[in-house]
């Protein structure tokens, strides 16, 4: 680990500002990649900014047709708050199967979701239940905000604040993790809104995708049959020495099809 | 001695403190004055050092050192221990590398050290590590042990040709080529043995702490036999053995692995010399992937030879054994010393063994949980499979056929194992009807419905423990009449506290909180070869129990002498004088003997007693498991769903350790099966599995209830009548997982099934076996 200044922000305004005029500054949510991203010395930022004493920050509620998660609020919280589980099983049980339990008690929505990192899991819930990504300065649709492998479209002094996901009629989350590290190697979230189907997948691309073949023949008729012979291509997806790109192309069919099974 | 007695469930005595977090692992010593090292490794797997610039290092703030090969050479330490004894084919002695401590002007291996940092802080080291520049030139490089010897592949010394440290030969040739002569089948197969990473909880570590006034050098490190670690390591030094200090503290896991003297342990003490301050290093887990000895990585063509009936006349073997780029003592063991598990549990008569051990641009390699068993037991009973596939014989049945009945014991195996005793066909039994083996093919086709392809399979594994050796023990009484326990062997998590108490509660009546355990310390502990290979309870126990006998001996004659009488009886920690009521506890005597008024003539004060304990004879634990699994067929996913076990390790002194290493040995046979593989880039030589990002370690949630059962048949070879039970669970684990695999897939046409079978692998096989039959 290189030496870097630590700050406790107050609030988001005291963040913000920080994170504009300080030299390279990292905002530090729940830590669980920047800090063996730090101790491994592969990077170095000049100041972190703790967001862990903003209160604000914290918390969940179900406003309208929405939950709402507070970016700070941790995995392990999400998973077991009653609210969440009553009016979004889907996301309690995404939240309850990140990592380990150690990183769900420290690992935060705002944290993950900022990140990008095409392995994770909230990526997946956002895409999949429509939600918003609020910030200090503007509402992104989560359909706009996950641009790339670690690339979203935050921009400078930019923080979030909470994430609001629209509740669906229905919706599973099925997962095939990583032998090694435990991590998405693909994640299929599958929501239904009316007449409307979201197919959002993590872990197989370098950033999460929709699948919109999938979607338009779940609407024509949600059942896992509709699905079966729809095939994702491998060319754009990621490989590694575990699991192939081909092979990942083949779990989004089998796991799409699997969560569509759970709900119907 | 009741609840403790030898034979009881005790639970560790260890885990209290090592729970809350009492232990003592060397990163949690801190010395004064203590500086912190740090290694520079080659990020090559082969390259020249054209030049080293440490002036940038060592300019650097907090910076007390830095050390690179020339430190090492002018320092009077030699090379690091090399192993010994081997030749090579023609005769010639094997091929011995130099091995100091830091790289000379050739890297071999990602990860080599070339040079050393010592600073103020940790942070510091780092710092002044990464300003160390040192030019390179790349060379070619060769990972894997099947390429290593081929002719025109890279040599990693000019002189060692084709890269062959040595070759060993066993068995009879003529007679197993005759078999093969004669044979009605014969099963061919090349199996690949994988390379793991032991991964130990707690990484290596070492402090070395040079005593300028009196000349004398301390190291606290992880180990696993003390006193032989300073035999070795004085030698290095070129110091007597009286003038270094081994001293390990709790050790969190090494499975063979913490056993030699690495680099590391060199560089803390040279470090120390320079600077006159005590220097500490502790490996990070990062760093542990390319800094520590790996294990197993061979390459096997076996073939069987059977008549029609399904007997086995003959077995050959040929192996290439992966050495890595150097050799520590112990590295070419696992090439030779345990290829008597090849013969397995049959009467097999003519078996021929021939190993070439390779050097590679990879990590030295060392023991690994098996040395060479796990191995050496996959290629016999994965050939055992493919033998009773092709002729049509059940799996069970076949073994049942060629197994070495008990009264054909002692029974000289093809290779070198001569066994003692085992009733294999009682274990089988025992298995079988602890699994339900006959009710397996209504489970087969249950699963079948749920898109699940359900197999069966086991191994039946034999193994040679506590190789001929010696180990000590001490029994000291305080004046209290407590006492304190002192063994050669040295824990690395196994519970040797737990049960060394109990032999010393069971045999002297003293209750287990008024015994001290002490171990690892070579200035106090007087004699014993550490641990390995299984032979800790066997050599150690015994030992002790040797010790506290000659205890109860003087003790009697002390209770006698006290009782005026000519004999005393001893039972349950209580000396009666015969056909009286009056006694003595072991604890009177203990104290009395501290005064000279109690003590027969001529007798000396005290109540003391050392034992060293030799074997001339190994024993030999044996065992069934039997995996029943299931596939997923969209998805080679793979779910263990029975697991049992009967074992024969001889007398059971604790049975519910016997079952934790039980247990801990499945685990990792089970994840070198499934999951764990080290991979090395085949072009840049760079290794690929360099975190559990990568490296992919077995979970709890893995495993279902594994199912255990003892069926003891005690050895004669040692006075506790105890077999190894170390090494066992890891040696019956790989083929039997195996063999499930490759039965759940068998309607396919599969016959084999590599290691690590991971979900794509299981996937792209059903795929492609699919597509054959399409």
């Amino acid at each position: 680990m290189h030496n870097f200044n630590y700050h406790r922000a107050a609030d988001v305004a005291d963040a913000s500002g920080k994170l504009t005029s300080l030299d390279d500054p990292k905002i530090l949510a729940g830590g669980m990649t920047l800090l063996p991203t730090l101790k491994n010395r592969l990077a170095a930022p000049s100041d972190l900014i703790d967001l862990a004493g903003i209160a604000d920050l914290k918390g969940i509620s179900v406003e309208g047709n929405e939950v709402v998660v507070r970016a700070m609020t941790p995995h392990a919280v999400v998973a077991a708050s009653a609210e969440v589980q009553k009016a979004l099983p889907a996301l309690a049980q995404l939240a309850g199967n990140i990592g380990d339990p150690a990183v769900r008690h420290r690992g935060t929505i705002g944290g993950s979701v900022a990140n990008s990192d095409p392995a994770a899991d909230y990526p997946a819930g956002c895409v999949g239940l429509d939600a918003t990504i609020v910030t200090n300065k503007r509402k992104i649709a989560a359909d706009d905000f996950f641009l790339g492998l670690f690339e979203t479209a935050l921009e400078e002094g930019e923080v979030i604040t909470s994430v609001r996901f629209k509740i669906p009629d229905r919706a599973h989350y099925m997962k095939f993790r990583h032998p090694a590290s435990g991590y998405a190697v693909v994640g299929v979230m599958v929501a239904q809104y009316g007449s409307k189907v979201r197919v959002a997948v993590t872990g197989a691309g370098p950033c999460v995708f929709r699948v919109s073949e999938m979607e338009a023949a779940l609407e024509k008729s949600f059942a896992p049959a509709s699905i079966a012979n729809i095939k994702v291509s491998a060319e754009q997806l990621m490989g590694d020495i575990h699991c192939s790109a081909e092979y990942r192309a083949h779990l989004i069919s089998v796991y799409a099809r699997r969560a569509v099974e759970a709900m119907v | 001695m009741g609840e403790f007695a030898i034979g009881q469930p005790v639970t560790r005595f260890e885990d209290p403190r090592l729970l809350r977090g009492g232990g003592r692992y060397v990163d949690d010593l801190a010395i004064p004055g203590m500086l912190y090292g740090q290694v520079l490794r080659s990020p090559h797997a082969h390259a020249k050092i054209k030049s080293i610039d440490i002036s940038k290092a060592k300019a650097a703030p907090g910076v007390a050192a830095v050390l690179v090969n020339e430190d090492w050479a002018n320092s009077g330490f030699g090379d690091l221990p090399r192993a010994e004894g081997k030749k090579k084919r023609d005769g010639s002695p094997m091929y011995r590398p130099h091995f100091p401590a830091l790289a000379k002007d050739k890297v071999r291996y990602v990860g080599d050290p070339v040079a050393f940092v010592v600073a103020d802080t940790v942070a510091q080291a780092q710092d002044a590590v990464e300003l160390i520049e040192v030019d390179y030139e790349i060379l070619p490089n060769v990972t894997s042990v099947a390429l290593g010897s081929q002719p025109g592949a890279p040599l990693l010394w000019d002189d060692c040709e084709n890269n062959i440290c040595f070759v060993h030969l066993e068995g009879n040739k003529d007679k197993t080529d005759e078999a093969f002569a004669k044979a009605d089948h014969i099963i061919k197969k090349r199996f690949v043995i994988t390379r793991v990473t032991a991964a130990t909880m707690e990484t290596r570590g070492s402090i070395g702490h040079y005593d300028q006034a009196a000349d004398r050098y301390t190291i606290y490190t992880t180990l696993q036999r003390a006193l032989n670690f300073r035999e070795e390591l004085a030698e290095t030094l070129n110091i007597p053995e009286s003038r270094l200090r081994v001293v390990a503290g709790d050790i969190g896991g090494s499975f063979g692995m913490k056993s030699g003297v690495f680099n590391e342990v060199g560089l803390v003490l040279l470090g120390s010399k320079v600077t006159g301050r005590p220097v500490k290093w502790v490996c990070t887990r990062s760093e542990s992937f390319i800094a520590d000895a790996h294990g197993r990585d061979n390459v096997s063509d076996a073939e069987l030879a059977l008549d029609e009936n399904g007997m086995f006349m003959g077995l050959r073997v040929h192996n290439l054994v992966n050495m890595g780029a150097y050799t520590q003592p112990g590295t070419d063991a696992g090439a030779y010393s345990n290829l008597g598990t090849l013969a397995g549990v049959y009467l097999t008569p003519a078996i021929h063994v021939d190993v070439t051990a390779v050097y590679t641009n990879t990590n030295i390699m060392r023991p690994f949980r098996g040395n060479g068993r796990p191995e050496a037991a996959f290629v016999i009973e994965r050939l055992v499979d493919l033998a009773a596939d092709e002729l049509g014989i059940d799996p069970a049945e076949i073994r049942r056929r060629n197994m070495i009945p008990p009264e054909k014991m002692p029974f000289q195996t093809g290779l070198s194992f001569n066994l003692d005793c085992g009733e294999f066909e009682k274990v089988l039994d025992q298995s079988l009807e602890m699994v339900d083996y006959k009710g397996f093919e209504g489970r087969r086709a249950e699963a079948r419905k749920r898109g699940k392809l359900r197999g069966i399979g086991m191994s039946y594994t034999i193994e040679k423990a506590a190789a001929p050796g010696y180990e000590g023990a001490e029994v000291r009484f305080d004046r209290t009449g407590s006492v304190t326990l002192i063994s050669g062997a040295v824990t690395h998590g196994q519970g040797h506290e737990t049960v060394f108490k109990q032999i010393v509660s069971d045999t002297l009546g003293i209750h287990p909180d008024e015994i001290h355990y002490l171990q690892g310390d070579t200035d106090q502990v007087f004699f014993g070869e550490g641990t390995g290979g299984s032979r800790t309870a066997s050599l150690g126990g015994s030992a002790v129990k040797v010790a506290t006998g000659k205890v109860v001996d003087k003790a009697k004659k002390i209770a006698a002498h006290m009782l005026g009488v000519d004999e005393v009886d001893f039972s349950e920690g209580v000396f009666t004088a015969r056909e009286t009521n009056r006694t003595l506890s072991m604890k009177d005597v203990a104290r009395a003997a501290m005064s000279p008024k109690n003590m027969p003539q001529g007798m000396e004060l005290g109540l003391n007693a050392t034992a060293a304990y030799n074997t001339t004879r190994q024993n030999y634990p044996n065992g069934c498991h039997i995996v029943e699994l299931e596939i997923d067929e969209d998805t080679g996913q793979v779910e263990m769903d029975r697991y049992v076990v009967v074992d024969d390790v001889g007398t059971v002194l604790n049975p519910l350790l016997l079952k934790g290493q039980i247990i801990g040995g499945i685990s990792q046979g089970v994840g070198q099966m499934l999951m764990e593989q080290i991979r090395f880039d085949p072009q840049d030589g760079q290794n690929l599995t360099g975190s559990f990002m990568d490296y992919a370690m077995p979970h709890a949630e893995l495993f279902p209830h594994i199912d255990i059962k003892s069926h003891p048949v005690p050895t004669k070879t040692n006075i506790l009548g105890t077999k190894g039970a170390g090494e066992a669970g890891c040696v019956g684990a790989l083929p039997a997982v195996a063999n499930a695999l490759v039965d759940a897939l068998s309607h396919l046409g599969v016959t084999h099934v590599d290691m690590p079978a991971t979900p794509e692998r299981l996937w792209r096989i059903m795929q492609e076996a699919k597509a054959g039959r399409a």
